[in-house]
């Protein structure tokens, strides 16, 4: 089939106005804030491209009649799109974007439960990785080329069930209802297995109207181009426990330094007192107030909350 | 004692876990790159590849990439808190490393028929030593964890 200009039309609008609102709410937004950073607006731009050669163009009309190019396509729209996306922060930059009152709405939204359920990793995780088997194993890809109505619907389900299975796994923007580390690690390999075991699955079982060594190549695609997306994906959501875990450490140190307990279940990256800094930190990094000033009131809050503990310890110091 | 022993004795655990990690995505990149990439003596997919195998594979290779990188990260937080072990580790990279070529060369290759070695020649004598050499570093790799066990033991501070 070849795709009329109706349906490329469709597709690519949705981007076109992301592409734009983006760029507007950065110019917006720089006026009265913190500049924007560079490398997300960079980000944004490549996650864009990324999403755009796969409905449009000369890829696009490619993806209709080669598998493999259907596999570099659903590589780009369903992961690495979604992941450059991410990146973007672009939930961040509406925020700080649209006035207080606005942006408090929209938060409340983000915090509703109908949407928390879709953003928890297990959801996000079958929506996704459960959507491709549904495709690949079924009628569904054969069926996707005849019908106008449905090959919409499945590049725009592949593009957001990647999209919401990415900030499922790694929290770039401000995400409620935050599951730890090692969760997020559990289902986040699941979901990869499913992944590598539906490529090689294609190779064996081609798909309707696939010819076996196009299914052979295209199952190869995916299971090595997937490696190297979900590679990036491991180094991010390790890298952020890097930076999250050192306050665990010391103060894991403090308690053994006094021959007492350590705290191996402590429930990730708190300081002593039971805050979040790294998260404070994050948060309030676009919201208008600056670092120092959030540290002050930071400081006036942890002191408020540990006088208690600190005046404990002054006291056994007095004593030793 | 030096606080570079009580961090260690005190992530000895830590220690082990990022070693048996380590060892375990080591050999399934060696697996990966040399055997199948290079010598092209494995296969990607081999026909009597039962449907467990299938699934067993994709968890192996799902994995194999959270553990090397994964142990990576702790390795480099291991270096921050002054805790890095090396016997221990090392310790752990033997039995990793063992315990995983040993699964993948008795339960994938010879139950699961996943793929073989090598074809087209007698499959006996690569299995063997695919297996015993899995068998010797297991046991490396218990000897060096036993003997740093002991030590962090004695410490009165380590578990």
């Amino acid at each position: 089939m070849h795709t009329s200009n109706l349906v490329q039309v469709i597709l690519v609008t949705p981007f076109l106005l992301a592409f734009i609102l983006y760029l507007t709410a950065v110019i917006v937004s720089n006026r009265n804030k913190k500049q924007w950073p560079i490398y997300r607006i960079v980000l944004w731009i490549v996650g864009i491209l990324s999403a755009t050669i796969t409905v449009i163009g000369p890829l696009a009309q490619q993806m209709h009649t080669n598998f493999s190019a259907h596999m570099i396509g659903h590589l780009l729209l369903g992961m690495l799109a979604p992941l450059f996306i991410a990146l973007a922060a672009p939930m961040t930059l509406i925020l700080r974007t649209l006035p207080v009152p606005l942006a408090r709405n929209i938060t409340y939204v983000l915090r509703s439960w109908p949407l928390q359920i879709l953003h928890h990793p297990i959801t996000a995780s079958i929506l996704n990785v459960g959507g491709l088997w549904l495709l690949y194993t079924t009628e569904l890809f054969h069926m996707m080329h005849q019908n106008m109505l449905l090959y919409v619907t499945i590049h725009f389900h592949v593009f957001l069930a990647g999209y919401l299975f990415t900030i499922s796994i790694i929290y770039i923007d401000p995400s409620p209802n935050r599951k730890s580390y090692m969760f997020r690690s559990v289902i986040f390999f699941i979901a990869l297995s499913g992944h590598a075991i539906l490529s090689k699955y294609i190779y064996a079982n081609p798909p309707v109207g696939v010819t076996k060594a196009e299914a052979e190549l295209g199952g190869m695609i995916m299971y090595y181009g997937g490696d190297a997306i979900e590679v990036g994906l491991i180094c991010i959501l390790f890298y952020q426990w890097y930076k999250h875990s050192r306050f665990r450490g010391q103060t894991n140190l403090q308690s053994y330094e006094k021959g007492g307990f350590h705290i191996k279940h402590n429930p990730e990256n708190y300081t002593v007192v039971g805050t979040d800094i790294e998260e404070v930190k994050r948060l309030n990094a676009n919201s208008g107030m600056s670092y120092k000033e959030l540290n002050e009131w930071f400081a006036k809050k942890v002191k408020s909350e540990t006088t208690g503990i600190t005046g404990q310890q002054s006291k056994n110091n007095g004593e030793v | 004692m030096s606080t570079k022993h009580k961090n260690r004795y005190m992530y000895a655990e830590r220690n082990m876990w990022t070693g048996i990690l380590f060892g375990f995505g080591f050999v399934a990149f060696i697996d990966e790159a040399v055997f199948h990439q290079l010598l092209h003596w494995h296969h990607f997919y081999d026909k009597s590849t039962t449907d467990i195998g299938l699934v067993s594979d994709g968890l192996f290779h799902a994995f194999s990439f959270f553990a090397t990188i994964g142990s990576s990260f702790l390795l480099a937080d291991l270096h921050r808190r002054h805790a890095f072990w090396l016997k221990r580790w090392l310790g752990g990279i033997f039995l990793g490393a063992g315990a995983f070529q040993l699964y993948d060369g008795i339960i994938q290759h010879k139950w699961m028929n996943l793929h073989q070695i090598r074809y087209g020649v007698d499959i006996l004598p690569y299995d063997l030593v695919w297996n015993i050499s899995a068998t010797i570093m297991i046991v490396i790799g218990i000897f060096l964890l036993y003997s740093t066990r002991q030590r962090a033991k004695a410490d009165p501070y380590a578990y």
